[in-house]
């Protein structure tokens, strides 16, 4: 039986065929609204992505605090800093691959050098954005932006987990990227499960391997550990829903346990997650590795289904991972 | 607080002469700083004067003061112009200005917010101030309804860039009347002049055709300045270009109007008329002879 943390309160269904499912961007409008609640200083900017955005009900619900800026990302980043400087906390929202694919020297400049208090929300980001193909199937932003300076950057694994992650964007004062996804995934957190900034949580124990995964993959994560379970191998599985600032603490204790770690999520295996995550080990606590990702490539259509298991990232890749990984340890 | 209430009232010739001040000390910190900007913070010397010391409500002694106007440089570059009349101000001692692109200085080569109070954003990289300035504009128009203004001082060069139309379209649909954008129409960019490079004109006519007031000024004049800014604050429900016609390198004669000189300091030009090591010097000589002449003009 997989070792879930009583203490991560996850959902009663987790392993359950009827586990309630949504998209990740469902959880941002839900926290935007509360956010919007809370301060009166949260304001939305959008690039004519407003319903697939779901910034919809905060600009039905605040309209004077809405601001439509057209399909102009470049214009969205700076006109948004403007407004931080001028003491509001703007959210500007596009798809990841306009924002921060097209703006990113913008965000650069004028919200992370200048430490404006804008928070970057990237939807549609990885694969399982679907039919849509490559072009709109973000897999390098976590890359872009978890080398900039100032810059926080959550990868929220559900609906639930995107919430609090929004909410906390506008309590916290600084850049913050959000990256969310378009497809619908299971809601295995709730409203009582722990989620800090720059803290990594174990949601299952286990001794003999770590899975660290951010995102809705982090499901899949769940699904390979249990069947690991039944072979013999207990994982451990940590959500590092903020790959920056990365909680070296928590990760480098449970793999100085395990020994072996595999990394999971639906972006470049080139400097996301897995390359934080390689940087971290390599420096501070060498142990076999595999990073589970994209490999170097473009993706394409499909369903979301399909196409995480063409790229070699649901749960029987995990395993298999996670089986090489175990072969490795001395 | 109005600020403006307190401040000196300067007249056009003790502006002017506070332009000549600028003009010396932007030249010396940069020939003490071997490398920099000329042509533009010359051009621009004017523009600045009016600003700091007629235009806008400020308080140098408190720069984050909130009922302060705004003053975004979009094309950061011509820094060294903001610094000298931001020093003269009283932001910073003028000694400050020595520190110019030096080790640990808050006067980087391109301006940064959070190195330096007064400096309103980070800006080098071209075609975004226009964007930023309409966001606090907004901000300031239609949440907080305040009474500031915001002016953001872009470059001809920069309209090359996607970004700047993308500002222009936005500050139009939201009616940003305490928007003024002083655009510098020095016609040259770096690789040469603005109208071989990628042509602007017609200017004015582009600017109206987006719903934009525009006003046409000789850049080097102070009272046309500040008439221009005090017309741009009566216009209603549209934001308002100021096309400031100036000279790149103004005030010193083997700088004027040659890209040349768009981006090296006194001390590192092209020597056809002046040998390097009396650049200073001779543009020094020849704002002097400037200023001696402004000094003997009657009061207006």
């Amino acid at each position: 039986m997989i070792m879930i943390r009583k203490n991560a309160y996850l959902s009663e269904k987790l392993f359950d065929e009827d586990i309630e499912q949504g998209p990740t961007r469902s959880g941002y409008g839900k926290g935007l609204v509360e956010a919007g609640e809370k301060n009166k200083n949260v304001v939305a900017l959008c690039a004519d992505l407003t319903e697939s955005t779901r910034t919809e009900a905060f600009a039905q619900k605040f309209p004077e605090r809405f601001i439509q800026v057209g399909v102009a990302e470049q214009n969205l980043a700076t006109a948004g800093a403007g407004m931080a400087l001028a003491g509001k906390i703007p959210f500007i929202s596009s798809y990841a691959a306009f924002s921060p694919g097209r703006n990113y020297e913008q965000i650069r400049t004028t919200i992370a050098l200048n430490d404006a208090n804008v928070k970057v929300v990237g939807a549609h980001a990885g694969i399982s954005v679907g039919p849509d193909g490559a072009t709109h199937q973000m897999l390098e932003d976590i890359a872009l932006m978890r080398v900039l300076p100032h810059m926080v950057v959550f990868y929220p694994c559900d609906v639930e987990e995107a919430r609090k992650a929004t909410v906390a964007a506008a309590e916290y004062k600084g850049p913050v990227y959000i990256r969310l996804a378009r497809a619908d995934t299971p809601i295995f957190t709730t409203a009582k499960t722990p989620f800090a900034i720059g803290r990594a949580e174990i949601f299952a124990e286990g001794n003999d391997v770590t899975i660290i995964a951010a995102g809705p993959l982090l499901y899949e994560a769940f699904i390979a550990a249990k069947q690991l379970e039944d072979e013999g191998s207990s994982a451990e599985v940590i959500n590092c829903h903020t790959i920056k600032p990365l909680d070296e603490k928590t990760i480098l204790a449970s793999v100085k346990k395990t020994k072996a770690v595999v990394t999971v999520e639906e972006h470049q295996v080139h400097g996301g997650l897995g390359g934080a995550i390689a940087e971290l080990l390599g420096q501070k606590y060498p142990a076999p590795l595999e990073i589970i990702g994209v490999q170097d490539r473009f993706g394409e259509s499909g369903n979301p289904a399909e196409l995480l298991d063409a790229f070699g990232l649901s749960s029987p890749h995990i395993v298999k991972a996670v089986e090489r990984v175990l072969n490795r340890k001395s | 607080m109005d600020y403006n209430g307190a401040m000196k009232q300067y007249s056009i010739k003790e502006l002017e002469l506070k332009a000549n001040d600028i003009r010396q000390d932007l030249l010396k910190a940069l020939a003490k700083a071997k490398s920099g900007h000329s042509g533009g913070p010359l051009g621009m010397a004017d523009v600045f004067t009016a600003l700091y010391f007629h235009i806008i409500k400020h308080d140098p002694k408190k720069p984050d003061w909130e009922e302060r106007d705004r003053i975004i440089l979009s094309n950061g570059h011509i820094c060294p112009v903001r610094y000298a009349a931001m020093a003269h101000a009283g932001y910073f001692p003028l000694a400050e200005l020595d520190t110019l692109r030096k080790f640990g200085t808050r006067l980087q080569g391109h301006p940064e917010r959070m190195r330096l109070p007064g400096v309103e954003t980070t800006s080098g990289p071209l075609g975004s101030g226009l964007s930023q300035a309409s966001g606090m504009a907004y901000v300031g128009k239609h949440i907080d309804k305040k009474k500031w203004r915001v002016y953001c001082l872009t470059s001809d060069g920069e309209h090359d860039e996607g970004n700047t139309w993308e500002a222009v379209m936005f500050a139009a649909k939201y009616r940003l009347d305490n928007l003024t954008q002083i655009i510098d129409r020095n016609n040259i960019q770096i690789d040469g002049n603005t109208e071989d490079i990628m042509p602007l004109n017609p200017l004015k006519e582009k600017y109206e055709a987006f719903n934009w007031n525009v006003i046409e000024i000789d850049g080097h004049n102070i009272e046309q300045i500040i008439d221009a800014c005090a017309q741009a604050q009566a216009t209603r429900n549209k934001p308002t270009l100021i096309v400031a016609n100036t000279i790149p390198g103004k005030g010193v004669s083997f700088m004027e109007n040659r890209y040349e000189w768009h981006g090296v300091p006194p001390g590192k030009g092209p020597e056809d008329t002046v040998p390097k090591e009396k650049q200073l010097e001779v543009a020094l000589q020849e704002l002097q002879a400037w200023r001696e002449e402004i000094e003997a003009r009657p009061e207006t």
